[in-house]
């Protein structure tokens, strides 16, 4: 018997794989200021279900479809639109009612609707896993690989651009790491929480933190502790997983938060 | 408002007259290093940029002078490729290597970010990292957080980001905003030092006017189109100078009047080639 047997062997690296990821989008995500770009981008994932549901392919197949569409769309927009909260709040939400809409019109087909929208990380196969840490480490690739110039562009377009950098290609590759790690993570925490799994850890290494790096990699970390307290949360009360985890997420940002307020004020 | 143009009709030659004075021989014979011929730039439908000329060649220093609004940023933006301009083209040379301090940076309070760190952006090394910061005055600084530099340090901060890139052209929109006067003077002789052991050529925005004067080789005055440009003495004394910056008939220096709002046609040949006395 193999240690993937177990369901909560395979959710525990399932969350870890994805949290490795996640850590340093989301930083780059709160540093841009795009957590509505994030939230377009996973909730056109339950239109992405929808159309795999259509089509007979797997469901992270057709939510990595949508969710490239939507972050290309968004992405392609004129720059400004960025800056529009409320535009691409019509995006995201439009998306996600959309996605209800036709996810139930294709009611014959009998679907875990609520697995989609908070995640199902204790049902992960040794597949889910398999294709989980594929797309979270091509997302940590991407990120690795354009590590400097992303962090030039989100300082300074028109620097990044003085240096030979275009703030436009790497807007490109965020939104397509972006829509890797909403494949990952749909099953893991689902598509209303996977903003959520993105922001809360870079906010908690932000306490912390004195480079982008360290923010990073803390937020990782931060990520990981939150899948492991999260699963044990769920294990222990028999508390939905994806939940527990973002619920578990928050916790540690409000430790870290309250423990860095006391110490500022000791210190000053 | 009318340009005191006719009240001054003694003005020496001003203006797109393209000889400047001081400049350096062979900035005048090599290629340029930049070059932009008939630019146009909208924004939101307005035109913020019509048919602007423009050419740097190394180890000069050119300094773009205009009141608020008037383009400044939007044509260092087309220089250094930030925006494509809609009409118009632009030329670099291709080793053109730009050290740029843009004018702001959107530094995320949410990105932990050291005076050290943010240098090494630049790809230098780290004796490099901190001889550049002594050279901007602010060596004690590099374990600083970017987000908690007062003003003027944080411009020195961007100037040493600028120089580490080993630049053959500095594109500096308003590098002297927040430094103190031994500052702004420092700087000015730093920019001088630079150009001649680097060879560098220098574009500026710049509102010191009086230092300006002295410090460039050539101007260039630009209130959505270039009014006038050439050696500063030449450009001091140009109509379409005085009217910009109000040294008009009270002879104060009135700094960013508008009074120029355009007295000249705008799509007719420059005005100054056209009304120049002859001498
Ligand atoms: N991103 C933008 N969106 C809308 N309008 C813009 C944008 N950038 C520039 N403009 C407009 O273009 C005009 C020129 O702006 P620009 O920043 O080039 O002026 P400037 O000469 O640099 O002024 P300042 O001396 O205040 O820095 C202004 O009227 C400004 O409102
Ligand atoms: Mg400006």
């Amino acid at each position: 018997m193999s240690f993937l047997d177990d369901f909560m062997a395979r959710a525990a690296l399932a969350g870890i794989g994805l949290s490795l990821a996640a850590g340093p989008l989301g930083c780059l995500v709160v540093w841009r200021r795009m957590a509505y770009f994030g939230d377009a981008v996973s909730h056109a994932a339950v239109l992405g279900v929808a159309l795999s549901l259509l089509s007979g392919a797997a469901p992270m197949a057709g939510v990595l479809v949508m969710a490239l569409l939507m972050a290309a769309l968004v992405a392609a927009g004129p720059e400004r639109l960025l800056a529009m909260d409320a535009m691409l709040g019509v995006a995201s939400h439009a998306a996600l009612a959309l996605g209800l809409v036709a996810v139930t019109l294709l009611e014959g087909v009998r679907v875990d609707l609520m697995g989609y929208l908070f995640g199902d990380i204790l049902a992960v196969s040794r597949a889910d896993l398999v294709a989980i840490w594929a797309a979270s480490a091509l997302a940590a690739a991407v990120l690795a690989a354009r590590w400097r110039r992303m962090l030039l562009a989100t300082l300074s377009e028109d620097l990044a651009a003085a240096e030979g950098v275009s703030p436009r290609v790497e807007k490109w590759w965020l939104a397509l790491a972006l829509a890797l790690l909403t494949a990952a993570a749909i099953k893991v925490v689902g598509a209303l929480l996977i903003t959520a799994l993105l922001i809360m850890p870079a906010a908690a290494a932000r306490t912390l933190a004195r480079s982008p790096e360290t923010m990073a990699l803390g937020a990782a970390a931060a990520g990981v502790a939150a899948t492991l307290g999260g699963l044990r949360a769920s294990w222990l009360w028999d508390a939905p997983a994806g939940p527990a985890v973002v619920t578990t997420a928050a916790a540690i940002l409000a430790l870290l938060g309250a423990a860095r307020a006391l110490l500022g004020r000791r210190a000053g | 408002m009318t340009a005191p143009r006719s009240a001054a009709p003694s003005a020496p030659p001003s203006a797109r007259v393209n000889a400047p004075a001081r400049q350096p021989a062979a900035a005048r014979e090599s290629a340029p290093l930049i070059a932009a011929r008939g630019v146009c730039v909208r924004i939101e439908g307005r035109t913020v940029l019509r048919d602007v000329d423009l050419e740097i060649r190394p180890a000069e220093i050119v300094t773009i002078l205009g009141p608020n609004g008037s383009g400044k940023t939007t044509l260092l933006r087309a220089l250094i490729g930030a925006l494509t301009p809609d009409a118009g083209e632009i030329r670099r040379s291709p080793d053109l290597r730009v050290g740029h301090v843009p004018q702001r940076l959107s530094l995320d309070r949410t990105m932990p970010l050291t005076v050290d760190r943010f240098l090494a952006l630049s790809g230098a090394r780290r004796a490099a990292r901190q001889q550049a910061l002594e050279r901007v005055g602010i060596g004690g600084r590099a374990g600083a957080m970017m987000a908690a530099l007062s003003g003027g340090q944080f411009q020195r901060a961007l100037l040493a980001h600028a120089l580490l890139r080993r630049p053959n052209l500095f594109v500096l929109d308003e590098p002297t905003q927040g430094l103190d006067q031994p500052g702004v003077a420092a700087f000015y002789r730093l920019i001088e030092d630079l150009r001649r052991e680097t060879g560098a050529a220098v574009l500026m925005v710049s509102h010191d006017l009086h230092v300006v004067m002295s410090a460039s080789d050539r101007v260039i005055c630009l209130n959505g189109h270039v009014c006038c440009s050439g050696a500063p003495h030449v450009v001091a004394r140009a109509p379409e100078y005085r009217a910009l910056f109000g040294l008009g008939t009270q002879g104060a220096l009135a700094l960013y009047r508008h009074e120029h709002d355009h007295s000249h046609a705008h799509d007719g040949p420059a005005p100054a080639r056209e009304e120049a006395p002859r001498e």
